[in-house]
């Protein structure tokens, strides 16, 4: 033991010689070597200028590593786990360094890499729920692993970590900031985030943007959502943005039937957003309203800020403007979607956009400076929920589509066309790359109590099946469709990656991870390794790219041979 | 192990082969456990309550409480909020935030000071507690309703509109003869001759001859497989012989050929045509196929 011990610290010291203060400055520039930051930069667009594997050669990816990860404190420190979390590969114990203010023995079960993986300079950081990782790049080691000992939470995934100078910030499902050392795994400070005896539970990747930590939370019980910003050195709270009206005189409060209705609104910031640096915006999407699947006391207005993309001035934490992709939404399409930031053409005219294609079916363009809407699409090809539009351009829910006493027939699920994954962008293709499931439920008002239900309850929802699943390919102009590869499964789990090497990567939803042809959607390339868990990424060391993706509990790393 | 596993399948195959005709009855929604959300981990649970004083909270909620928050604190005639959603009584450990509230801290919010002692008032925010540990997953409230019945629809529509649209396939003097008597729940009923499948929850459909997928194969020098779809993606498609002999065969594109015929999707393709009303007349009909 002690023997394996002091071999960690010698194994650690090569690889930590490496280790450089990542300068918040770093996350401004476009995706390159590193990938720093949830959606590798603020953009959203998931799109990396690598193009070593490309088109042509992408025929000789294959493995260079794939590691299983043990979440918890089971194996800990125990001989022969260093070499990759396998045994047998030689190498030596790894640190494990404990966290948490729970008692220890609650056991989350069985984790899923659900993380964005970051990449900076020949290391990886990722995590599961409770579990932060350090791995070594270039040989898939295990560098250090940080287990938080949990109080309790939905444990149904973690988003991954934000990266500042040589820190590292990671949230849990018992709603805590956790701050670690980068170099070692060690906890520098931790700060509570909501209450989690009001049901919050915190999933969400913090975002870095200069000296400022931007937290999102969620909660399925009737409590407000709300965007957090902290010091990154201190862990102190500059500002709290609730994106429901929670006082009289509050914007968007005419569009609920009561302060009580709005304060109980949901609008959850499930899903990290995206920042544009010209204007100090970060524009993220907001949950469903709750009760989720009826008007109960909420009122037949708007429901604002739900289901919508809403633009907050980081130095402040006001909003600047909202758009709402769901108006009064009763089936849980929450807009928890990426949006994705174009500097593009509409019009003839050049214009900075954000791009989203949301849960409910319908594919959005706005300037991204006013939240003005441009383009207003519906990709979901059975999507039936709306008829017509609202005098913003928003979809209007069609009453007799809401869950009923005799049942609705709705497209797309409450799983929605697509869900938590982020999306692409290829500026070199001018296209969004979007997972569209067409699934149809019947949906069922259980309960017709005038008081309305709480949470998602009160209503049943029985899945049909699907009437097609795709990868689909929008021109952010037009908001057409301008090619769909069928997927023989529920495909895009995990999220898109897209490259200046005329790639997009996706899981098929059948075993197969898969590029694409960006251009037509023609599978290129792909390989047997289990459902995609989490959007793939890439990055370079020593001058060669490396693609890397998660399946459950396992990571794996791919480069050119 | 091996005949056991042989066992297990002729099992399986009779129990599918049977599903239709004979669903569980543990399928019928009234008697389904409350779900609990995946991922879920109940170790914050809230410490026990002293079962004597939840009891005397109870009475005196009863009294005190019950015509503003409701008997089961969703909120009442009256106008009190809902109880089980509001922050601070679920933030509550030991009475510190609810006790103020009963004894007066929000009267300018509406609710008023209300006579008991502190030792009522503590006995009180303990039930709320232990209501309150009732929750279900994803917010749903421990007191939802008996859900009223699905059947809305016209029954003289719905013969009209199974005799248009599904008598190609189905016949109620055939593989639907007493459907109702067979499913007795009109819920279950809908759902599955809806989807052509019966199912329970988000389940996978046991496999009858009536809905197994098949497929067939050529090869583009003209040789034919034919048989059960195992699986199929962009890349390899699997087949079974009549004795279970499983082939894997390349896909390169089109070539070869393969035809999928899925006894089901006529079902699916009717999903973006049926009008709701049209849902619920048919099952208004079925019901009466006893």
């Amino acid at each position: 033991m002690i023997k394996n011990i002091a071999y960690a610290v010698l194994a650690a010291g090569c690889a930590f010689a490496q280790i450089r203060p990542v300068p918040p400055e770093e996350l401004l520039k476009p995706l390159g070597a590193n990938w720093p930051t949830y959606n590798g930069d603020y953009s959203g667009r998931r799109y990396s200028s690598l193009k070593a594997i490309n088109t042509q050669t992408v025929k000789n990816l294959s493995l260079a590593w794939s590691i299983k990860m043990t979440p918890g404190m089971g194996q800990a420190g125990g001989p022969g786990r260093g070499g990759g979390g396998r045994g047998g590969f030689g190498g030596s114990s790894v640190p494990l360094i404990v966290g948490g203010e729970g008692p220890g023995d609650i056991n989350a079960g069985g984790g899923t890499i659900k993380a964005s993986i970051l990449a900076v300079d020949g290391i990886l950081y990722f995590t599961m729920p409770d579990n932060a990782w350090a791995v070594d790049a270039r040989d898939g080691r295990e560098l250090w692993h940080y287990y938080w000992k949990t109080r309790g939470g939905t444990h149904i995934g973690n988003r991954g970590m934000a990266i500042w100078k040589d820190r590292l910030y990671m949230e849990t499902p018992d709603n805590y900031l956790v701050c670690l050392e980068a170099k070692t795994g060690k906890e520098i400070w931790h700060k509570t985030i909501a209450d989690l005896d009001q049901g919050y539970f915190s999933t969400p990747a913090p975002i870095v943007v200069g000296d400022k930590v931007l937290v999102g939370t969620g909660n399925d019980i009737d409590s407000p959502g709300f965007l957090l910003c902290f010091h990154a050195e201190t862990g102190e709270l500059l500002w709290k943005h609730y994106t429901v009206p929670m006082q009289k005189g509050d914007p968007g409060l005419d569009t609920w039937a009561s302060l009580d209705a709005a304060r109980h609104g949901g609008a959850q910031t499930w899903i990290p957003g995206a920042y544009d640096p010209e204007t100090k915006l970060y524009i993220i999407g907001t949950g469903n309203p709750t009760p989720a699947y009826m008007t109960g006391k909420r009122g037949e207005g708007d429901n604002l800020f739900t289901c919508s993309l809403v633009a907050i001035n980081v130095d402040t934490g006001k909003m600047a403007w909202y758009f709402q992709t769901s108006p009064h939404d009763t089936h849980d399409y929450d807009s928890a979607q990426t949006p994705v930031l174009v500097d593009g053409v509409i019009n003839g005219k050049p214009r900075k956009l954000v791009l989203t294609a949301a849960r409910n079916g319908y594919f959005f363009t706005l300037d991204r400076i006013t939240g003005e809407r441009l383009v207003t699409t519906k990709y979901g090809q059975y999507t039936n929920w709306a008829k017509g539009f609202n005098k913003f351009g928003g979809p209007e829910h069609d009453p007799v589509k809401d869950p009923t006493v005799g049942g609705a027939i709705v497209s797309p699920t409450s799983d929605g066309t697509v869900n938590w994954q982020p999306p692409a962008y290829s500026p070199d293709t001018g296209l969004l790359y979007v997972p569209e499931g067409n699934g149809f439920s019947i949906f069922y008002l259980t309960d017709v109590d005038p008081r309305g239900s709480m949470g998602l309850g009160g209503k049943e929802e029985v899945p049909l099946g699907t009437a097609g699943n795709y990868l689909s390919a929008i021109d952010y102009k037009t908001g057409k469709v301008v090619w769909r590869h069928k997927w023989y499964g529920n495909g895009g789990s995990g999220g898109l990656l897209t490259t200046a090497g005329g790639l997009l990567f996706a899981g098929d939803g059948m075993g197969n991870f898969v590029a694409h042809d960006a251009r037509t959607g023609k599978p290129v390339w792909h390989t047997r390794i289990g459902n995609i868990s989490s959007a793939p990424s890439t990055f370079l060391i020593d001058g060669q790219q490396y693609i890397t993706v998660a399946t459950g509990d396992t990571l794996w790393a791919f480069v050119l041979n | 192990m091996r005949p056991n596993w042989l066992f297990a399948a002729s099992i399986l195959a009779l129990s599918a082969a049977g599903a239709f005709a004979q669903p569980p009855a543990a399928a019928t929604p009234q008697q389904r456990p409350p779900q609990r959300v995946g991922g879920f981990v109940p170790g914050q649970q809230r410490p026990p309550e002293d079962p004597a004083q939840v009891e005397r909270g109870k009475s005196i909620y009863g009294i005190s409480c019950r015509a503003c928050h409701g008997a089961d604190l969703r909120g009442g005639d009256i106008g009190g909020p809902n109880l089980l959603r509001s922050q601070l009584s679920l933030s509550d450990q030991k009475g510190e935030k609810i006790v103020p509230v009963i004894q007066g801290s929000m009267q300018a919010g509406g609710m008023p000071a209300i006579p008991m002692s502190p030792e009522d008032a503590h006995a009180v925010a303990a039930y709320v507690r232990s209501v309150l540990g009732t929750i279900g997953g994803q917010g749903r409230p421990p007191s939802a309703m008996e859900p009223p019945s699905i059947l809305v629809g016209n029954a003289a529509d719905g013969k009209a509109f199974f005799q248009a649209k599904c008598t190609s396939c189905h016949s109620i003097d055939g593989d639907l003869k007493g459907i109702a008597t067979r499913i007795s729940d009109p819920r279950v009923l809908q759902n599955t001759w809806v989807s052509g499948m019966f199912r329970s929850g988000r389940g996978p459909a046991p496999q009858t001859p009536r809905n197994t997928v098949t497929a067939t194969v050529t090869t583009a020098t003209g040789q034919k497989f034919e048989g059960k779809l195992i699986r199929i993606d962009d890349f390899t498609v699997t087949i079974a012989d009549a004795d279970g002999t499983q082939r894997t065969i390349r896909r390169n594109g089109d070539i070869p050929k393969v035809e999928v015929k899925d006894p089901l999707a006529a079902h699916r393709e009717l999903y973006p045509v049926y009008t709701d009303k049209n849902m619920h007349d048919v099952t208004a009909y079925l019901v009466t196929v006893k």
